[in-house]
C-alpha cells in the first residue's frame, strides 16, 4: 500500500516536471517563431509587387507614383538613412560623454537623481516629442537655416534628426551607464598605479572594455531610430524626393506607412507597395542588428 | 639589521563615513625588505595599502588624515603629482586584472603614457620585463595575443611585469596569491624574493605560512589598528602581544 501510494507521488511529480518544462518550451518556440511569422506575412503580402517588377527596379527607383503603378523606394530609403543616422550622431557623444561623468566623475547622488530622469525620457509618448518638435524644433531649423543662406520652413531631415536624437538618447545612455559601472574599479587602479591620469584611464583602458558594450548601444539607437514614425512623421516634411541637404524635407519608411496604410487598400499594388516599404524596414533593421553584432564579436576576440 | 625607513607613517585615521577604518598608524616600512601586512580580513590592510598610492582619492566617501611620507614627500598632500607618485608604487591586486590589450601592450601602456614611444626601446623593455617575471618563454611567440587569454597565474606575472615596467622602488601587493593556485602561488613568492633585493615590497597577506616563508619585517593589524610590528623573526618567534601570539600560533579565532 505504501510502495503504491509512493510510486503514485513519484509519478506525479515526474508528470509536473513534465508539465513545467513543455509550457517553458512552448514560450520560447512562440518568441522565437514571431520574426520568421512577420517575415512571412510581410513577404506574401509585397509579392503582388514582386510578380510585375524586380526588384532592384523598386529599390533603386526614385519614381513614387502610385496611380500610375510606378514605386521607386529610393527617395524614403535615403531619408531614413539621413534622418537615422545624424540623429545618432547627435545622440552618440551626448550620451558618451553623460554617461562618463555620471560613472567616473558625479558623485554618486547625482546618478542617482539621474537614474529616474533618464527614465522620464525614455517613457514619454512619441506623440508629444512630435508635438515639441513642431513648436520648437521646427522653427529653429527654419532659423539655422537662414544663417546658412538657406531657404527651410523648418520641416526638414535635421528637424526629424533632433526629434529622434532626443528620444534615442535616454535608450543609449541607460546602456552605457550600466556598461561603464560595471567596469571593476581595480581595472581603474591598475591604469592609474601606472602613472596614468584619469582621463587617460577613461579614455585607453575603460572605453576600450567598454567598447563592445558602446557598440551595441548605438546599434539600438540606430534601430530605434530607424522605427520611429509618428514624431517624425510630425517634423520631417514628407515630401516624395531624394534629399541632398539637412535642411530638406524628407520622407522616411515608417512615415510612408503610417500616413498612407488603411487609405489606399482599394488599390491591390498600393497596398503591396506600403508592405513592401515595411520588409524594407524589417530587413534593414535585421542589417544593422547583425552589424553590430559582427563588430562587437569580432572586437572581443582581440582584447 | 632594518634599513633605513623607505616610507614613514604618522597618525594615519582613516574614516569611510562615521566608520572608523584605520586607526592612529604610525609605523614604518624599511626600504629594500619584503614587510608584510597580517591580519585576519576586514582588519584594513588593503586599505592602508591603498592610502599609500593614494588609490583612497577613487572612494569619495573616505577621508583621510595623518601624514605618509615616502623619503621626503608627503604622500597625502593635495598638491602632491599624484601620477608621479604612482608611478613609483607598482600595484599588484588580488585578482589580476590585466588591460584590456594585447600582452605586449600591457607591459608598454605605463612607458608609452609617459613619452616613450622608440620601438626597439618598448621591444627592450618588454622583453626584459617579461623575462624578469619568467613569462617570457611561454608567451615570447604571442605577444599580440589579447592578455586574457593567459591562464590567470601567467595573467597575475604580467600584471607584475606591468607595476615593473614604469620602474618604481616600490612594490604594493594586495594578497598576490589568493586567486592562483598553489604552483602559481608559489611562482609569485619566489619572484617576490627574489625582487625585495631591488624594491621596497608591502605585502597584504592573511596567510601566515606565506608570511613566514617571505617576511622581513612584519606588521600585524587587527581591526584596524597595528597591534605589533617589527623584524620577522622577532614576530613570529617572540610576539609581544597576546594577540599576535594566538594568530601567530593559529589559535585566534
Amino acid at each position: 500500500m505504501r510502495t503504491l501510494v509512493l510510486t503514485n507521488f513519484k509519478l506525479r511529480r515526474n508528470l509536473r516536471e513534465k508539465l513545467s518544462t513543455f509550457w517553458m518550451k512552448c514560450c520560447y518556440v512562440l518568441v522565437l517563431a514571431m520574426p520568421f511569422v512577420l517575415l512571412t506575412g510581410l513577404l506574401i503580402k509585397s509579392s503582388l509587387l514582386f510578380g510585375e517588377k524586380s526588384l532592384t527596379e523598386l529599390i533603386f527607383s526614385s519614381e513614387w507614383k502610385p496611380m500610375s503603378g510606378k514605386f521607386g523606394f529610393l527617395p524614403f530609403i535615403i531619408s531614413s538613412l539621413w534622418v537615422t543616422f545624424i540623429s545618432v550622431i547627435i545622440a552618440a557623444p551626448i550620451c558618451l560623454l553623460t554617461a562618463i561623468y555620471l560613472t567616473q566623475y558625479a558623485r554618486r547622488v547625482v546618478l542617482k537623481i539621474m537614474q529616474p530622469v533618464i527614465d522620464i525620457l525614455a517613457g514619454i509618448p512619441s506623440v508629444i516629442y512630435g508635438v515639441w518638435g513642431i513648436i520648437i524644433i521646427v522653427p529653429f531649423v527654419s532659423k539655422v537655416a537662414g544663417w546658412f543662406n538657406v531657404h527651410s520652413s523648418g520641416y526638414s531631415i535635421l528637424a526629424g534628426a533632433v526629434v529622434l536624437a532626443v528620444m534615442i538618447i535616454p535608450f543609449i545612455l541607460n546602456i552605457l551607464i550600466e556598461v561603464y559601472r560595471t567596469i571593476p574599479i581595480e581595472l581603474s587602479e591598475a591604469s592609474l598605479s601606472l602613472g596614468a591620469t584619469k582621463w587617460e584611464t577613461i579614455k585607453k583602458v575603460l572605453t576600450r572594455k567598454a567598447f563592445p558594450g558602446i557598440i551595441s548601444s548605438f546599434g539600438l539607437g540606430v534601430s530605434r531610430a530607424f522605427g520611429e514614425t509618428i514624431a517624425v512623421l510630425m517634423v520631417v516634411g514628407n515630401v516624395v524626393h531624394i534629399p541632398t541637404g539637412v535642411f530638406q524635407a524628407g520622407y522616411p519608411l515608417p512615415a510612408l506607412i503610417a500616413n498612407n496604410y488603411g487609405e489606399m487598400l482599394s488599390i491591390p499594388m498600393y497596398d503591396s507597395a506600403l508592405m513592401l516599404a515595411a520588409l524594407i524596414l524589417f530587413i534593414m533593421v535585421t542589417i544593422f542588428n547583425m552589424g553590430s553584432r559582427y563588430i562587437i564579436i569580432h572586437y572581443e576576440k582581440k582584447i | 639589521m632594518i634599513n633605513e625607513a623607505k616610507i614613514k607613517i604618522e597618525n594615519l585615521n582613516l574614516f569611510i563615513g562615521n566608520n572608523h577604518i584605520l586607526k592612529d598608524i604610525n609605523v614604518k616600512i624599511p626600504e629594500k625588505k619584503l614587510t608584510v601586512i597580517l591580519g585576519p580580513s576586514g582588519c584594513g590592510k588593503t586599505t592602508l595599502l591603498k592610502s599609500l598610492n593614494r588609490l583612497t582619492d577613487l572612494y569619495p566617501e573616505i577621508k583621510i588624515q595623518g601624514k605618509i611620507f615616502n623619503g621626503d614627500e608627503d604622500i597625502l598632500h593635495p598638491k602632491t603629482e599624484i601620477t608621479e607618485l604612482r608611478k613609483k608604487m607598482g600595484l599588484l591586486a588580488q585578482t589580476p586584472y590585466p588591460l584590456p590589450m594585447n600582452i605586449y601592450d600591457n607591459i608598454t601602456y605605463g612607458l608609452r603614457i609617459s613619452g616613450r614611444r622608440k620601438k626597439r626601446f618598448l621591444n627592450k623593455r618588454v622583453e626584459y620585463y617579461l623575462r624578469q617575471v619568467s613569462l617570457w618563454d611561454e608567451v615570447k611567440d604571442r605577444l599580440k595575443d589579447p592578455a586574457s587569454a593567459l591562464s590567470i597565474g601567467q595573467q597575475q606575472r604580467l600584471c607584475l611585469a606591468r607595476g615593473l615596467s614604469v620602474d618604481p622602488d616600490i612594490l604594493l601587493a594586495d594578497e598576490p596569491t589568493s586567486a592562483l593556485d598553489p604552483i602559481s602561488s608559489r611562482e609569485i613568492e619566489e619572484l617576490f624574493v627574489k625582487l625585495k633585493q631591488r624594491y621596497t615590497i608591502v605585502m597584504v597577506t592573511h596567510i601566515l605560512r606565506q608570511a613566514k616563508r617571505v617576511a622581513d619585517y612584519v606588521i600585524f593589524m587587527y581591526l584596524g589598528e597595528i597591534i605589533e610590528h617589527g623584524p620577522a623573526e622577532q614576530i613570529f618567534e617572540h610576539p609581544k602581544n597576546a594577540l599576535t601570539k594566538s594568530y601567530i600560533q593559529g589559535t585566534y579565532s
